[in-house]
């Protein structure tokens, strides 16, 4: 246990006392208590800095469940250090953010819990080391985010977009743990470093193409890149501080990490390289050319998110050239400083801009940019800021976003140019979309500044406009703030967090000694690419009208999120009609499913793997044991014969004593007073359900005899006897209650075996047993609460029909 | 209770509802059982008993009391949402193996010691007390939930 360790869980642990807090105090904006909680892991992780950047890394264990290799190992290089502390220092100013733009009518301690535990998991998915704790965490993102997008649950369309990106993230993040698991099978670990230093058994292994394939479907779904970029547009009826930290600056980023992670592992494959490269290169154009058209502002950034996705992602594809093929290094280490840098851009410029978009919506009570316009005079500082933070997203000097456009621009030109087999003829396709994609950036960029600020004023908007709240306003400053000191300076990043997270990346332990500058010469290829960007986006923008009619052809049925809805809709259709086949609300119909697949399966193991039983090893009966089979034989012939339901469960009491007393005459007293308590309560819970069953007793309609259920149960009860027999008589492994009883002093300092095995030998089973009773007992007070309340709307509903 | 049994039919049990030897003696058993139950959880370790065991046995002493009188009455008597014992419960069996974290060691991991007290002598404790104190919670607090719930549905 380190500070390490301590920093990834504070937020869980304050998400708890926030919760508790809550309840109780609600004077002051609970998020002022949460606001230290980032900070204070944003400060811890940068002292980290010096030391990192001096190309040390830190290597923590910590033993978590060593049996099956999960362990909470911290392993920290400039990658993860990055990617902490955007989400940490991000995360303390959407905390800050979020105090102005929530008022104090929500619940405002849901969001800051659920807040918190993203922070865990974010923080834990990226200083990990052990995959399996990745996927734990991973997926506990996916959870987080799903309850932050369906905040505002009354609205169905938080709960669609809540829904799908859930479904398919969470559809990823399974595929990416069968990834991990084919890795573990190859190298035999489930460290990432392990992994990394059994590179050759990897390479060598023809599973290895599944595996990245696999993991890749795990990143492509997480970081929505093409064509599962589906929901991240949906994800933004989340409230809009959760659109400016999970949907664009940090959880769609895990994906690019976990791509950057992996590519000292994978990238000697080629399928690793071009999947990336290509996927990243159509998501980047396709996402931009959509943005164009949207009015919504949010729908507009969270396309635009997608496609700065597909950039990051594409330079890492170029990157893994370098560290597969070693031909000419010198670029593909420049791609990967370009993605790097652009990762830190795109969560100051992109995060700067979704809070923005908050406050106009927030201020103005609308975000369609169609109704929107003329606020320049109004609301003069977002104005400023809009204009720095779209202008670096467009490309344009001197912000932070032009440098690693153009770094990005240079990397995708001088592709051509380097000797790979079978590029050579298609090497143009490459930089064209690069450069397609750079236009339509520009333009919907322009379309943002232009439409919601300037143009003609409108009037008819729900709310009357005017500038956010100082609170609202800090947090996009100090990240336009940021944008402006990186475009102007950008080299105060080159050493201490680029450096180290390219080394991190290419697994080196060379230093780039990257200089980013903003002036390369006219000879600079990416130079004359940007000015004709410029020039091409301008001109279409100003010609807009003219050739905006082609999304038409882009039809309704023929999108992703048409074959999701359709795809939603068919399997619930199919699933309600296998249901309504299967379950005919009848028990004694479900219990003959069971027990007859029960005994056809018992039946076919018997017959295919044979049975010896063996009788030289059973103890004789006793006069006892008897009795009391006899007792429980003759109590269940009462209840099959009773009229009365009163009898019926009192007999079925009886027959559970009795057993009970089996227990105790073969000496296991714990299972006899865990059965005696048992039908205790038992018979209590039939007593009080008797209000459920039908009124009139089933003993009105004649029981007929039926052969199958006859053949049913004679097969289960001679099916048990012998399995039982067969059990005891042939046994293939070695009993483990020796080892229970030798250690049971030693090691647990216990007397009653019974009881160490619950709590400490198999604590886990009991853990999950008690967390089943638990869910098992809210789940009923759920269901019969919303009973109640259902008939309590009905009566009402009656109440009112009569007095009319 | 009384009305559920005539519900069912049970006309004749309505003359026991008020039954005084029922509602007298329950109240005497009840902390009969519950003393039980108790020496059954903490003697778990070394004697049979256990969390299991001792939390449904405390949930058959409540729900003595709840056949006995009603759940109004039952509720006056002991004023515990089953809610919270259920929330308390599953924090402890969550929490204290999380907390071996705290000694370094793997989770799930129980630390024990011995202590010298002036009148009892020498206790042990155990971190899996705690750990069975979160299952005896869960499981008297799921069984009263559940059954006092469907007894009350018909009020």
């Amino acid at each position: 246990m380190t500070l390490i360790h301590l920093a990834i869980l504070l937020p869980v642990a304050a998400a708890i006392a926030i919760g508790v807090l809550y309840r109780y105090y609600r004077k002051i904006n609970i998020g002022w208590l949460a606001l230290p909680v980032p900070l204070l892991i944003a400060i811890y992780l940068a002292t980290l800095i010096p030391a990192v950047s001096g190309g040390e890394v830190i290597h923590e264990t910590m033993p978590f469940m060593p049996r099956i290799g999960m362990n909470f190992d911290i392993y920290i290089d400039g990658l993860s250090l990055l990617f902490a502390i955007l989400i940490s220092g991000i995360g303390a100013l959407v905390t800050l953010y979020s105090i102005g733009y929530l008022s104090q009518k929500e619940k405002l301690g849901s969001f800051y819990i659920y807040l918190l535990i993203f922070m865990t998991a974010m923080l834990g998915v990226v200083l990990i080391d052990n995959v399996l704790m990745l996927y734990l965490f991973w997926e506990l993102t996916s959870i987080s985010s799903f309850l932050l997008i369906a905040f505002w649950h009354k609205n169905d369309r938080s709960l669609y977009g809540a829904q799908k990106s859930m479904l398919i993230t969470m559809f990823g993040g399974f595929l990416m743990l069968g990834g991990f698991i084919i890795l573990y099978l190859i190298t035999g670990t489930f460290s990432i470093r392990g992994m990394i230093e059994a590179l050759p058994l990897i390479q060598e292994n023809q599973l290895a193409p599944l595996a990245i394939v696999l993991i890749l479907f795990g990143a492509f779904t997480k970081s929505a890149q093409f064509p599962f970029h589906i929901w991240l547009p949906d994800a933004m009826e989340a409230p809009t501080p959760v659109s400016a930290y999970l949907h664009s600056a940090t959880m769609v980023k895990a994906g690019i990490y976990l791509v950057a992670r992996f590519t000292p592992i994978f990238a000697f494959n080629s399928l690793w390289i071009w999947l990336i490269l290509i996927v990243g290169l159509f998501t980047m154009t396709w996402a931009a050319f959509n943005s164009i058209k949207q009015n919504d502002l949010k729908a507009m950034l969270a396309l635009s998110t997608v496609s700065q996705l597909g950039l990051i992602m594409s330079l890492l594809g170029l990157g893994a050239l370098s560290v597969s093929t070693g031909a000419d290094e010198q670029l593909f280490t420049a791609a990967i400083v370009a993605a790097v840098f652009h990762v830190f851009n795109h969560a100051t410029f992109k995060g700067a801009l979704f809070m923005v978009t908050g406050i106009v919506d927030h201020e103005t009570g609308t975000r369609n940019m169609k109704k929107l316009g003329g606020l320049l005079t109004i609301m003069p500082i977002s104005v400023t800021m809009t204009l720095i933070t779209a202008l670096s997203m467009a490309g344009i000097p001197p912000f932070n976003g032009f440098l690693s456009k153009e770094l990005f621009l240079e990397a995708m030109i001088s592709i051509g140019n380097a000797e790979f087999g079978g590029l050579s003829s298609m090497s143009f396709i490459v930089p064209a979309l690069a450069i397609i994609g750079s236009i339509f950036t520009f333009i919907y960029s322009i379309r943002l500044i232009y439409d919601v600020f300037f143009g003609k004023r409108t009037y008819h908007l729900p709310k009357a406009p005017r500038e956010g709240s100082a609170i609202m306003l800090v947090s996009p400053a100090i990240l336009t703030f940021l944008v402006l000191v990186f475009g102007f300076f950008p080299n105060l990043l080159s050493g201490t967090i680029i450096d180290p997270a390219v080394m991190g990346i290419m697994d080196s332990s060379t230093s780039p000694e990257t200089s980013i500058s903003h002036w390369h010469g006219f000879d600079s290829p990416a130079l004359w690419a940007t000015v004709s960007i410029v020039i091409i986006g301008t001109l279409l923008f100003i010609s807009r009208d003219r050739w905006m009619f082609i999304y038409n052809y882009h039809k309704e049925r023929f999108t992703l999120d048409f074959a999701y809805d359709q795809l939603l809709l068919y399997s619930r259709f199919g699933s309600q009609k296998l249901t309504d086949n299967l379950m005919n609300g009848s028990i004694r119909s479900y219990l003959l499913y069971i027990f007859g697949t029960f005994v056809i399966f018992g039946c076919l193991s018997v017959i295919s793997a044979g049975m010896s039983i063996d009788f030289n090893n059973l103890s004789p009966v006793s006069i006892g044991e008897i009795i009391m089979v006899l007792i429980t034989i003759v109590t269940l012939a009462v209840i099959l014969i009773t009229k009365s339901r009163m009898v019926s469960i009192i007999m079925l009491g009886a027959v559970g004593f009795a057993v009970s007393m089996l227990f105790v005459f073969f000496r296991a007293p714990d299972l006899a007073l865990a059965q005696l308590a048992i039908e205790t309560i038992i018979t209590a819970l039939f007593l009080v359900c008797f209000f459920y069953l039908p009124r009139h007793s089933r003993h009105e309609e004649r029981i007929r005899f039926k052969l199958t259920n006859f053949l049913v149960s004679l097969g289960v009860g001679v099916l048990t006897i012998f399995i039982g027999l067969a059990a005891y008589s042939e046994r293939l492994f070695e009993s483990i209650s020796q080892f229970h009883i030798e250690n049971v002093y030693d090691l647990t300092a216990g007397g009653n075996m019974v009881n160490v095995i619950l709590v400490d030998f198999r604590g886990f089973d009991t853990l999950f047993e008690t967390l089943v009773f638990g869910i098992a007992g809210i789940g009923i007070f759920t269901l019969m609460k919303l009973n109640l309340n259902r008939r309590g709307n009905k009566d009402e509903e009656h109440t009112e029909e009569s007095r009319v | 209770m009384k009305s559920t049994l005539k519900k069912a039919g049970y006309s004749r049990v309505q003359k026991q509802m008020h039954d005084v030897f029922l509602q007298f003696t329950s109240k005497v058993v009840f902390f009969i059982i519950i003393m039980f139950a108790f020496n059954l959880f903490f003697a778990g370790h070394y004697t049979p008993g256990g969390g299991f065991v001792g939390g449904l046995l405390a949930a058959s002493a409540l729900i003595l009391l709840l056949i006995a009188y009603d759940r109004k009455t039952l509720f006056k008597m002991i004023p515990i949402d089953y809610r919270l014992i259920i929330t308390t419960g599953l924090f402890l069996s969550l929490a204290v193996p999380t907390l071996s974290f705290l000694f370094g060691t793997p989770f799930l991991t129980h630390q024990h010691t011995y202590l010298q007290l002036p009148v009892l002598g020498e206790i042990p404790l155990h971190s899996a007390l705690l750990f069975d104190l979160g299952v005896f919670l869960t499981v008297a607090g799921t069984t009263l939930l559940m059954i006092a719930l469907i007894e009350g549905e018909e009020s």
